[in-house]
């Protein structure tokens, strides 16, 4: 068997959403991963986000490049129409569809060969577009698909399995997004579910390029002593500057809170965010100061993780185009067409 | 001013309506509007020219040409060799010279005085001290420069009989906008006039005399054509890369859209022009859009082409509609960007890895630009592929005769078999790579159609018919399978090709395409008149249509004649059809410039067995 069914079962007491869809509907395929992996963690992360948004599931697209990370969207979401497309190149992909139809939400999901590697160029030109979407990189240092080799996101002197030490030096992704414009920037932790599934919350409701890093542990290639993107080694250097807790428009707002500093965010599409903040000092408002600050604790061994940075206010490709609130799929003919009369006077104009 | 200003020593060539004009100009002097309004200015009289331009890959400094057919019957391929030197650069001068028919004109600037080692015997000369002139009347120097071109537009229009009234309506219509400038291009003109009328008064054997063989024809470049068929054909986004010679077909797709498709009522654009930050994130885009249900294309050339391959086997393999407009030029690599070739067929009827084969079309002209374009962007809805326009730098960048555009308003888009929320709620049973009605298509949904039903994944990985992941051999193989039929279909809704029989029974044929097929209809009525008779297929896409195997098995020797080393499309004949290649004969030009009615009617007149007609061959400047 290659592909494996799901049993289609509903639980009578599974709690519903607002859709009266339970979290079952939200699941794809089973998982072909290796047991343990972190992109399994992440899915799961999706899935429960979405199903507390209530997405409609068929009004969201998700997309991905070549990877076990990008295999990953036939495992959530099984009402959404996704596309795998070729290795690096999603970030093009899901722009051209943000461009026909801008009414979906658009799931991007690479890997870090994918993104940082062989795509980056892709990433990085998607980021600055300003395209709206949701692009999550599930971040391991390697490439899990083909057995282990070092990406570009692999922290120099971390070790592979095979012993062989990285000498070049890492990309980070949320340096980039930040620099290139991004107006949603976060990194987590695919065992850090509280944390991530907000995350992915808030960069749904997000209208502009979202971005999430999401340290993923590869347990096949890149779990061991010496790697930098173990789950040991990322729990020992978390540093969370916030909690996160989205409140979408449609909830009353009123939701209890414990104790610590309270910063609120409402988004464009009514949503409010609420952080909490560890740190004192982190101001995810300053875009400058996030990439100063991560840089800083990356020198130091540390990965920096919560919300990092937020325009509350951000233009994407669609403003800056200045195209109709019509998706361009359903424009036809009488919309598109200038018709005979007009080539007539052009004919005319060409002699 | 030492030189008489005419030294022929033998009768120039005589002819009305029908000579070849070169201008030979420096790179950014501001020659190319001069030229355009001389071409221009003829054609308004009635006589169809076509001109070319013969451009260098360099902004500045770098020589430049632009050749002008004239010719009353209408022939609007190159004829090959100049009648008429307009030699204004002294860096190609010997070359320029050498190029002129025994019998012909050189028209040159006589401000500094050449030894007679730089003039030809048998070619009259006609001097003008155009410098001189522009000094004299022109401060500025850009005014000096750029004036000289309109000078020698006009003194050439007072040789040649343009008149004078009709140079004056064009300028007045090029400059609506800047009426100041009008006066100062009239008042070049006139000088340019009055010089020729008083000093340039030597036997001048080429005259254009006022006809009515244009009738309504439009004149206009095949990039402008393409991007104005993709246009009325429901493109809605556009990704490219600048490559020449195909960016001025994104240009004027974003320019047609400025002017045509903004919403009236919001003043928002009704598409989208993403320069893209390569050509594989241009075809990226294209085909998410295509995936999405919104009509897309790039326009590149073929470097472009080779970046875009592993998307372009994506496409083909989960069966997504894309359209891609290959501008040709010489290559392999930047081989000559700025010079043209059919040399990309190959490449793109195979594109990518595995086994893949493409819908092509060959457009011989604007008007077919046009055409095709729209049908296109059709046949890859309907065919759910990627489909290529294959037009090169000849068409694309020369502004060309053509019969006008024609729209019917009642056309439909076809948008292929696309399942509706309608159907997919009325339980129609959908499986996305389900040969359904046997031609080899399967129906697809857009995202975002129905809650529940109709959604899947699309990959380049193998799958069954239901989309499902799969790595069975036999899955894999239906599914090739369905993809040759699906190619069998391509071949029912490709335009066909085009046959012309020769006056008399034969046993010749010959087989061509694209920006060869004016050429080549001068040189088969020059090869007729010589008594060679030839059929001629015109082929207008790929997969090839039946018919034209039985053309070929109809004659006993086929030339093919294109533009490229290799003698690519025989290639693919030879392959597709299993055909015997000693009976398919190549006839190939691939300097560069694009192919001459000489050429063509020399070769074939010498692989026929026949002496080399007498007109319109001779010899031959670029033969390969
Ligand atoms: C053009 C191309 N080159 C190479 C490959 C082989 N390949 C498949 S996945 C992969 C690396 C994936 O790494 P990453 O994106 O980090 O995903 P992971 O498996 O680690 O989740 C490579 C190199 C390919 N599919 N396509
Ligand atoms: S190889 Fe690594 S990345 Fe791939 S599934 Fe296994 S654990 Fe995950
Ligand atoms: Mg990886």
């Amino acid at each position: 068997m290659t592909y494996i069914a799901k049993p289609g079962l509903h639980h009578p007491t599974l709690p519903k959403n607002a859709l009266c869809y339970t979290r079952r509907d939200y699941e794809g395929k089973v998982s072909t991963l290796c047991a343990g992996c972190g992109h399994d963690s992440i899915s799961a992360a999706i899935i429960q986000a979405c199903w507390e948004l209530a997405i409609e599931p068929h009004r969201l697209a998700k997309l991905s490049g070549i990877g076990c990370s990008s295999k990953t969207p036939d495992y959530f979401l099984g009402n959404s129409h996704g596309f795998n497309t070729v290795h690096g190149r999603m970030p093009s992909v899901l722009t051209g569809a943000n461009l026909a139809n801008r009414e979906l939400l658009y799931l991007g999901v690479s890997g870090d060969g994918d993104s940082a590697s062989i795509g980056i160029g892709q990433f990085v030109h998607a980021i600055r577009r300003g395209v709206n979407m949701v692009y999550i990189v599930e971040n391991n240092g390697v490439y899990g698909l083909t057995k282990g080799q070092f990406s570009a996101t692999a922290d120099q002197g971390s070790v592979s399995k095979r012993g062989v030490v990285n000498t070049d030096n890492p990309i980070d992704m949320v340096g980039l997004a930040l620099q290139l414009g991004a107006s949603f920037v976060a990194r987590s932790f695919s065992g850090d579910k509280q944390q991530l599934v907000p995350l992915i919350k808030a960069a749904i409701a997000h209208r502009g390029a979202a971005f999430i890093d999401v340290i993923s542990p590869c347990v096949a290639f890149n779990n061991h002593a010496g790697s930098t993107k173990s789950y040991d080694y990322v729990r020992e250097h978390n540093e969370a500057v916030n909690r996160l807790d989205v409140i979408s428009a449609r909830e009353a707002i009123g939701v209890d809170y414990a104790e610590g500093e309270l910063a609120e965010v409402r988004q464009h599409d009514g949503s409010v965010l609420r952080l909490r903040k560890l740190h004192a000092d982190y101001d995810p408002g300053d875009r400058i100061a996030a990439m100063n600050y991560v840089h800083a604790h990356q020198v130091r061994g540390e990965i920096v993780t919560g919300l990092l940075y937020l325009d509350p206010d951000p233009h994407d490709l669609h403003e800056h185009l200045n195209t109709v609130a019509t998706p361009f799929n359903a424009l036809g003919a009488e919309a598109l067409c200038p018709g005979a009369a007009t080539l007539e006077q052009i004919n005319a104009s060409l002699r | 001013m030492t030189l008489p200003s005419t030294r022929a020593s033998r009768p120039g060539l005589q002819a009305v309506n029908d000579f070849v004009v070169k201008f030979a100009n420096v790179n950014g002097s501001g020659s190319a509007s001069a030229n355009e309004l001389f071409a221009k200015a003829i054609l308004r009289m009635g006589v169809p020219v076509s001109p070319r331009n013969i451009f260098p890959s360099n902004i500045q400094g770098l020589p430049t040409w632009y050749e002008v057919r004239v010719n009353e019957r209408g022939w609007l391929g190159r004829r090959g060799g100049v009648d008429l030197m307009v030699a204004m650069n002294p860096q190609t001068w010997d070359a320029d010279v050498a190029e002129i028919e025994p019998g012909g004109y050189l028209f040159y600037d006589s401000t500094r005085p050449l030894p007679p080692s730089k003039f030809r015997e048998d070619v009259a000369v006609i001097g003008m001290p155009i410098t001189e002139l522009c000094n004299a009347a022109y401060g500025d120097a850009r005014q000096r420069q750029l004036f000289k071109n309109i000078i020698y537009v006009g003194a050439l229009a007072e040789l040649l009989g343009i008149d004078g009234a009709v140079l004056e309506t064009l300028l007045g219509e090029q400059y609506r906008s800047k009426p100041k400038l009008i006066d100062a291009n009239r008042e070049a003109l006139r000088m340019g006039r009055d010089y020729a009328r008083e000093h340039l008064r030597q036997p001048f054997g080429l005259r254009v005399r006022r006809a009515d063989n244009v009738g309504d024809r439009i004149f206009i470049d095949g990039n402008s054509a393409a991007a104005l068929g993709c246009v009325y054909g429901g493109a809605t986004v556009c990704a490219w890369y600048p490559i020449t010679p195909s960016s001025s077909l994104a240009e004027a797709f974003q320019k047609y859209c400025a002017r045509y498709r903004v919403d009236k009522a919001s003043g928002r654009n009704l598409y989208a022009v993403v320069q893209a930050e390569d050509e594989i994130a241009s075809i990226g885009m294209v085909i998410g859009a295509g995936w999405n249900g919104a009509r897309a294309f790039t326009a590149t050339s073929g470097p472009g082409i080779s970046l875009m391959t592993e998307f372009i086997g994506l496409a083909y393999f989960a069966e997504i509609p894309a359209t891609i407009i290959d501008v040709q030029r010489g290559g392999p690599s930047t081989g000559m960007p700025t010079r043209t070739q059919q040399a990309d067929i190959l490449a793109c009827a195979y594109a990518s890895h595995g086994d893949t084969k493409h819908v092509l079309l060959f457009p011989e002209d604007p008007h077919e630009c046009f055409e095709f374009a729209a049908q296109a962007l059709d046949l890859a809805d309907r065919l759910q592929t990627p489909i290529f326009l294959m037009s090169d730098l000849d068409i694309g960048m020369n502004q060309r005769l053509c019969a006008p555009f024609a729209w019917d308003d009642t056309r439909a888009y076809d948008r292929g078999k696309v399942m509706t929320r309608e159907e997919l709620e009325a339980g129609k049973p959908f499986g996305r790579y389900l040969d359904v009605d046997g031609d080899g298509i399967p129906y697809r949904t857009y995202p975002g159609t129905h809650p529940t039903r109709g959604s899947f994944f699309t990959r380049g990985t193998t799958r069954d018919a239901y989309a499902r992941y799969s790595e069975k051999g036999a899955d894999y193989v239906d599914n090739m399978q369905r993809l040759l039929r699906k190619f069998e279909t391509a071949k029912t809704l490709v335009p066909p090709p085009l046959l012309r029989r020769a006056s008399r029974p034969t046993a010749l044929g010959a087989i061509f395409f694209g920006s060869t097929s004016p050429a080549m209809a001068e040189a088969i009525d020059a090869l007729e008149g010589a008594g060679v008779h030839l059929d001629t297929l015109r082929i207008r896409a790929f997969p090839f249509a039946d018919s034209v195997a039985e053309f070929i098995a109809a004659h006993e020797r086929v030339f093919v004649v294109e533009q490229n080393r290799d003698g690519q499309l025989r290639s693919l004949l030879v392959n597709e059809f299993g055909i015997d290649p000693a009976r398919l004969v190549p006839i190939l030009h691939y300097d560069g410039t694009p192919i001459t009615a000489r050429f063509i009617a020399r070769a074939i007149g010498e692989q026929a067995g026949t002496r080399a007609p007498a007109a319109p061959a001779a010899a031959e400047a670029h033969v390969p």
